[in-house]
């Protein structure tokens, strides 16, 4: 639909309307991250305030404590003193190995699956489906044991096919359904010129398929950036990523936690996400559109 | 396309699935009927640093050993596991429905078991969550779809915040913000003018915070594929109902909604799923006195000082057969398109 | 108990003059040691100081994780084990004990064991399994200018301290005099044992894995710690050990039974309202029911040998372990924690552990099937805890619960 028709024709109580709900939307959803922001520049007992949250707005104990309203403390603790930025690096190498290797497998097994009229590729769906219904914290228990043995815990590629593994499911789900939508007879019409299968896949599909590779690619990438359950049983403390890394500074009954360190972190973690989101919006956006329509 | 062909392409992914999620579901299958062999005890003195020599009971490992080697896997218990009062509590069930003093009793005391309180949450979390985030999602969609091109950018970033930001610290301060101290729940306290208002203290507040929770950061996954779906949106079918004289809503209702129906059924499988192994905000919101899950289960018996991996793993197997059930419908409809799909 | 700290603070000053022994590491032979931990600061340090001692021949690496308990069976049930030495409290070591993955010490304590003191060497049938270094209780900390502004002592009991509470209530002072770490999971159960044990009586029929709490002891204890909640903010099963540190330093609660391992962060000059600090004083934990154990329990860290290595790298395992704990590395970090190591000069923050032990608290139980126990209460006492049901259904719960989980572990 086109949008300046579209506009101009919407009655100014309309117009107001959809203004006033996206400004509503956006404060719920972007209001507690901008108070962490704000809120990752002071000490604890100012933004986890006992007393009174306006503490976190004046910085009653950030003053007290470090002479000025806003201190970079949080940031140069996690930073430099407990050296977040190993899990940064572990956790871009298995961002982005997870969200490759993902893409790489899920896009030639969707392509399959989305071509193949067999009742197999069915119940391999289906499959699939039952797969991703697994708590993960289950599987990732059963696995310590055979991974000690062939000697093979601990290391980033354990972790990154691991999760490769388990976001295969929900890869083929959605790249099949993308794969779908593209007409039969694109890469048929190419056969019929003389290529073969792989071929007509490498010179026909690959170059449409963009969109929604992008887009399953952000759900790869966000799986393997927010997961815990895996990363924090199957990697030693050296290989941690940055959520793990992120809960130990936490606390426990053993120390006091740093939860400032935790929250100036996840303010951190936030920014390439950002600049990720920025870069591929309309990728996002065009790629679903060609991909999960045929559900 | 040929059967070669086929498993050319999808061999990879098959292998890692096969390795790394079948095999293990077999195994936790397996294990879940199975339980420790009977313990041999013995008396022995042990000795701390504190309080001296006392006399305790210890494992004899040494007279155990041969009884493992020969049987590794424990003893067979068939379904007891699944049926014991940590799972479906058959044996329990069948006492209070023998004996009770009413329908709200036997309510009660099944509320009371472990498996039934989570379970009971996790449904309702599962169909509070899931129709109110795609309503929401779609709501968004459509007034994010109607803001200037200029700033759509910014609003689809902070739109999909909620989603990106960690779980467990988004949580912890979303939570934070809630408590009596913090702004929000400062500032309901202040709106109802009820200074005791806690939304942690009762049952009631803190299952409509966790579904708040739970809407708050589903929604934005609805919104994404909702807000794409509605570009795809036929200009010349919109026109011609214009032209009919179709109002607005009638223009959503009948264009819009029908076009975006496949989209909403693969949002409504991915979340029903999801929400079904809703378990990070009950830890994130210390919810655990008032709102437990599966999952959340599955975590207590493998995180404890004993791990109970027998117990987990009954618990997530009854969550696989959950979650089929509840796909079930979008199941067949998959059967029946994939059916139609000309081979 | 008395006699133990007085030895450690006199064989400390005799250490201080011999310490230059324990300067450079010098193991004796080759070996690689690989050390699995949990993760915070004490812990950290001894891994540190053990890690000076990679040499020719010797690698020394470690892994502090909050995961390790998840860890530790499978990584050494397999041979060679994935590490040599394994850092357990009471609780951890016992799987470690009932699947025989770890060795007995004796021979190497022999050997290389010199600088240790008896009261480290925890003895199971007489071998010696692990080597304690330092010790955790839960103890009372409480505001000295509330209750003197309430006219009521230092509270000795739980009895005290729900009268000293009510005092304070009274005058309006505060509004919610009491805090402790109540929230469902490993803190409310960890909350049951510690008053359990102060009342005396066995968690177990002697000898069997037959739970036996449900008797006046157990009903004495649930109704005390309710009784508790009512002096306590209502947001009270939601207060884990962190939250109780921050809402005492806010100064919204007079007397809270903490854990000594927390006691430096709270009586530092960070954080804190005014006046907090300056009046905080550290105590034994109070007594129960007209008891006279401190209705805690005493908790001690220490290290393993996996069963599953070379004799070779055990015996490098173990002195690097020793050099770890050694009386230099407790005399430069005396504030982190309450070491059991020779040398051992208690500060300020150590007070209310030492107190608590010397009043004659008793260890958490190392029977096998404990950590079933604590399971069980952590998931059912919660309804009982906010106000939904009573005790006698509570101890049903937890016994049904357990006697579940004891089947399923082949206990019972």
């Amino acid at each position: 639909m086109s949008e300046a028709t579209q506009s101009q024709r919407r009655p100014l109580a309309l117009n107001l309307l959809i203004t006033a709900f996206i400004v509503f939307w956006l404060v719920l959803a972007a209001f507690p991250f901008v108070w962490t922001v704000w809120g990752s520049f002071k000490v604890e007992p100012d933004f986890f305030s006992r007393e009174s949250w306006w503490n976190a707005i004046f910085g009653t104990y950030t003053k007290a404590q470090t002479g000025s309203a806003f201190t970079g403390e949080g940031y140069y603790g996690a930073w430099v003193t407990r050296e977040f930025w190993r899990a940064v690096g572990n956790t871009a190498i298995v961002t982005l190995s997870v969200t490759v290797i993902s893409l790489t497998l899920g896009t030639l097994g969707g392509y399959a699956l989305a071509r193949s009229g067999q009742r197999y590729a069915f119940w391999i769906l289906i499959a699939a489906l039952v797969f991703r219904a697994m708590p993960h914290i289950t599987l990732v228990s059963g696995y310590l044991l055979p991974f000690f043995q062939l000697n093979i815990w601990g290391v980033l590629p354990t972790s990154i096919i691991v999760l490769v593994a388990i976001n295969q499911p929900f890869t083929l789900w959605m790249l099949h359904s993308f794969f779908l939508s593209i007409p039969k007879d694109l890469d048929e019409s190419a056969m019929v010129d003389g290529c073969s299968r792989f071929e007509a896949f490498r010179r026909v599909i690959i170059p449409v398929m963009w969109p929604g590779v992008v887009t399953t690619g952000l759900f790869s990438f966000l799986l393997a950036y927010n997961d815990f359950a895996t990363t924090s049983m199957l990697l030693s403390a050296d290989n941690q990523t940055m959520v793990p890394k992120i809960s130990s500074f936490l606390g426990s009954v053993q120390e006091a936690g740093n939860v400032m360190y935790a929250v100036a972190a996840v303010v951190s973690a936030t920014v390439p996400l950002f600049i990720l989101v920025l870069f591929f919006q309309r990728q996002i956006v065009s790629g679903l559109t060609a991909g999960a329509v045929k559900g | 396309m040929p059967h070669k062909t086929f498993f050319a392409f999808i061999l990879p992914s098959l292998i890692a699935m096969v390795l790394f999620i079948a095999l293990p579901i077999v195994s936790v299958v397996v294990q879940s009927l199975y339980v420790e062999h009977p313990r041999i005890l013995v008396e022995v003195e042990n000795c701390q640093p504190f309080g001296g020599c006392t006399k305790e009971v210890r494992v004899d490992s040494a007279a155990m050993q041969d009884l493992e080697r020969s049987q590794p896997m424990g003893q067979f218990n068939g379904l007891g596991t699944y049926l014991n009062r940590g799972h479906l509590a058959v044996d329990e069930i069948g006492a209070i429905l023998a004996d009770n003093t009413g329908p709200g009793d036997v309510l009660s005391r099944i509320y009371n078991l472990p498996f039934y309180k989570a379970l009971a949450f996790t449904l309702v979390f599962c169909f509070v969550v899931t129709p109110l985030a795609m309503a929401l999602g779609f709501v968004i969609a459509l007034a994010v779809n109607a803001v200037p091109k200029v700033i759509k950018g910014p609003v689809i970033f902070f739109s999909l915040l909620p989603m990106i930001i960690t779980p467990l610290v988004g949580s912890l301060i979303l939570y934070w913000m809630i408590q009596s101290n913090g702004i929000i729940g400062a500032s309901l306290q202040h709106l109802f003018n009820d200074p005791t208002l806690s939304l942690r203290a009762s049952p009631l507040l803190t299952w409509l915070s966790l579904l708040f929770y739970g809407v708050w950061s589903n929604a934005p996954f609805s919104f994404v594929v909702f807000y794409a779906g509605l570009q795809t949106v036929p200009g010349d079918t919109l026109e011609s109902a214009m032209i009919d004289g179709a109002s607005r809503w009638e223009r959503i209702r009948y264009v819009i909604i029908p076009h975006l129906m496949p989209l909403a059924t693969f949002v409504a499988l991915v979340q029903l799923m999801d929400n079904f192994r809703v378990f990070e905000p009950i830890v994130g919101f210390s919810a655990e006195a008032n709102a437990t899950s599966l999952s959340w289960m599955v975590f207590n018996d493998l995180s404890g000082d004993a791990q109970l991996f027998g117990s987990a793993g009954a618990t997530s197997v009854l969550t696989i057969i959950g979650v089929i059930i509840l796909l079930t419908p979008v199941l067949i409809r998959t059967w029946r398109d994939f059916n139609h799909k000309v081979v | 108990m008395k006699l133990m700290f007085k030895t450690t603070v006199s064989l400390g000053v005799l250490c201080l003059t011999a310490g230059a022994a324990f300067a450079d590491c010098g193991i004796e032979g080759a070996g690689s040691v690989r050390i699995l931990s949990n993760d915070f600061e004490a812990l950290r340090l001894v891994n540190t100081t053990a890690e000076e001692c990679a040499a020719d021949g010797v690698t020394v690496t470690a892994n502090a994780t909050a995961e390790h308990k998840n860890l530790q069976v499978p990584a050494l049930s397999i041979n060679p084990a994935e590490y040599s030495v394994a850092v357990v409290a009471n609780n951890s070591i016992v799987p470690l004990l009932n699947d025989d993955l770890i060795r007995p010490l004796d021979d190497l304590v022999a050997k290389y064991g010199q600088a240790l003191q008896p009261n480290q060497l925890i003895k199971i049938d007489g071998k010696i399994m692990a080597i304690a270094f330092m010790g955790n209780a839960q103890h009372l900390f409480y505001r000295k200018d509330v209750l003197d502004a309430a006219g009521v002592a230092e509270p000795k009991s739980y009895e005290d301290i729900l009268a000293a509470a009510k005092a304070i209530k009274d005058s309006g002072a505060m509004e919610y005099p009491v805090a402790a770490s109540v929230k469902p999971g490993w803190d409310l159960a960890a909350e049951f044992v510690n008053a359990y044990l102060g009342t005396g009586a066995e968690f177990f029929a002697p000898g069997t894995a037959e739970l036996a709490i449900d008797n006046e002891h157990g009903l004495k204890v649930l109704e005390t710690m309710r009784a508790l909640t009512a002096y306590m903010d209502p947001d009270y099963l939601t207060f884990d050990a962190n939250s109780i540190k921050a809402e005492y330093e806010a100064g919204n609660t007079a007397m809270m039974v903490e854990w000594g391992s927390l006691a430096g962060a709270t009586i530092d000059d960070e954080g804190a309202a005014d006046g907090v600090v300056a009046n905080t004083v550290l105590a034994a934990a109070p007594t129960i029911g007209g008891g006279t154990i401190p209705a805690v329990a005493l908790w001690w860290d220490g290290f393993t040998i996996a069963k599953n290595i070379s004799d070779e790298d055990a015996a490098a395992s173990f002195q690097a372990m020793v050099h770890g704990i050694s009386p230099e590395m407790v005399a430069a970090n005396s504030a982190v924690a309450t070491w059991l190591v020779a040398g051992f000069e208690p500060g300020p923050a150590a007070v209310g552990v030492i107190a608590t032990a010397n009043a004659g608290a008793r260890a958490y139980p190392m029977q096998p099937y404990m950590g079933l126990l604590h399971t069980a209460l952590s998931a059912e006492l919660a309804e009982y805890m906010a106000g939904t049901e009573d005790a006698a259904q509570a101890l049903a719960d937890v016994k049904a619960a357990y006697d579940t989980a004891a089947k399923e572990g082949g206990y019972l």
